[in-house]
């Protein structure tokens, strides 16, 4: 995949099909003092037991039941292996998953980022009954969502409601941006 | 810059003109596994919320999916309208969805070349 955000996407489509309703994504940024980008991504689904946990970076173990190979996990690993970093997944079965993808920040062959706001926008609007927060830190800049907060002003108007998309976009965009200031 | 007290004053502004609209609503779901994402997935997504907000429409829910086993047809998207089958579209690009939105979403009318499939649930 061409940008970091990508595999967010699927790494959250993993927790939510392992029958998570809380998910919590973490990316922090370090450019200057430890040249580190930190993916997490905490989930409250069913979790895995020790022997599957060791085996979801392999590309021919898969939960799923429509194909017998599973690439998402494998694919962030490999991008985290060519930037001097490593994929972290530690899972306690009836409790959730953690996944960690660290890379060296300044790496060549890092991915960019690329567009994380319309990850975020797929997330929070595509599964409105996810308890989903998003915490991004840059250099110690911060800016951080929740979607709890964000329902609870909405009271009964949905996030697909067309002015309500707009503001999404402008205040995901502008405080994305802002952190790079 | 846009803040979360803009959102409650959007919430005041909106509240009395949706609320009606919302029971019999007509639903766009997107493949979002490893291959759809991997084709294209979150650009379709994107550019189906834009066309929501762009023609104000008010009665739309839109989710995401995982795989279902058609990865060679990616980026699939399903449209249910209340009371008809469900439909998939495969092969779906940025460039069809206002075709899509428009033709079947709005108007009721199969694009029956992009059709991969038909669900009566």
């Amino acid at each position: 995949m061409r940008e970091l955000s990508l595999h967010i996407l699927d790494l959250v489509q993993n927790s939510i099909e392992a029958g998570a309703n809380q998910v919590t994504l973490d990316i922090v940024e370090d450019r200057h003092t430890k040249d580190t980008l930190v993916i997490r991504v905490i989930d409250n689904g069913r979790g895995m037991d020790e022997v599957t946990c060791q085996k979801v970076l392999d590309p021919f173990v898969t939960t799923r039941t429509t194909r017998r190979i599973g690439l998402g996990l494998p694919l962030v690993d490999m991008s985290t292996k060519r930037c001097n970093g490593h994929l972290v997944v530690t899972s306690t079965p009836g409790h959730g998953t953690v996944v960690e993808a660290l890379y060296q920040h300044s790496h060549l062959d890092r991915p960019p980022l690329g567009n994380i706001v319309e990850t975020l926008k797929s997330i929070v609007i595509a599964n409105p009954e996810l308890e989903f927060s998003y915490c991004h830190t840059v250099d110690g800049a911060v800016f951080s969502l929740a979607t709890k907060q964000l329902i609870e002003i909405l009271g009964d108007i949905p996030l697909t409601q067309p002015d309500v998309l707009v503001w999404l976009h402008e205040y995901l965009t502008s405080n994305v941006m802002n952190l790079y200031k | 810059m846009k803040t979360i007290e803009d959102l409650k004053r959007l919430r005041e502004q909106v509240q009395s003109e949706t609320r009606v609209r919302q029971a019999n609503s007509k639903q766009i779901i997107v493949g979002m596994g490893t291959c759809g994402i991997a084709a294209g997935a979150r650009e379709v997504m994107s550019a189906i919320l834009d066309e929501i907000a762009k023609r104000k429409l008010e009665d739309i829910t839109v989710r995401q999916t995982g795989c279902i086993g058609m990865c060679e047809k990616e980026v699939l998207v399903d449209i249910m309208l209340p009371g008809e089958p469900r439909i998939t579209y495969g092969r779906v690009t940025t460039a069809d969805i206002p075709k899509i939105i428009v033709e079947h979403v709005i108007n009721g009318h199969l694009i029956k070349e992009m059709v991969v499939g038909k669900f009566t649930e």
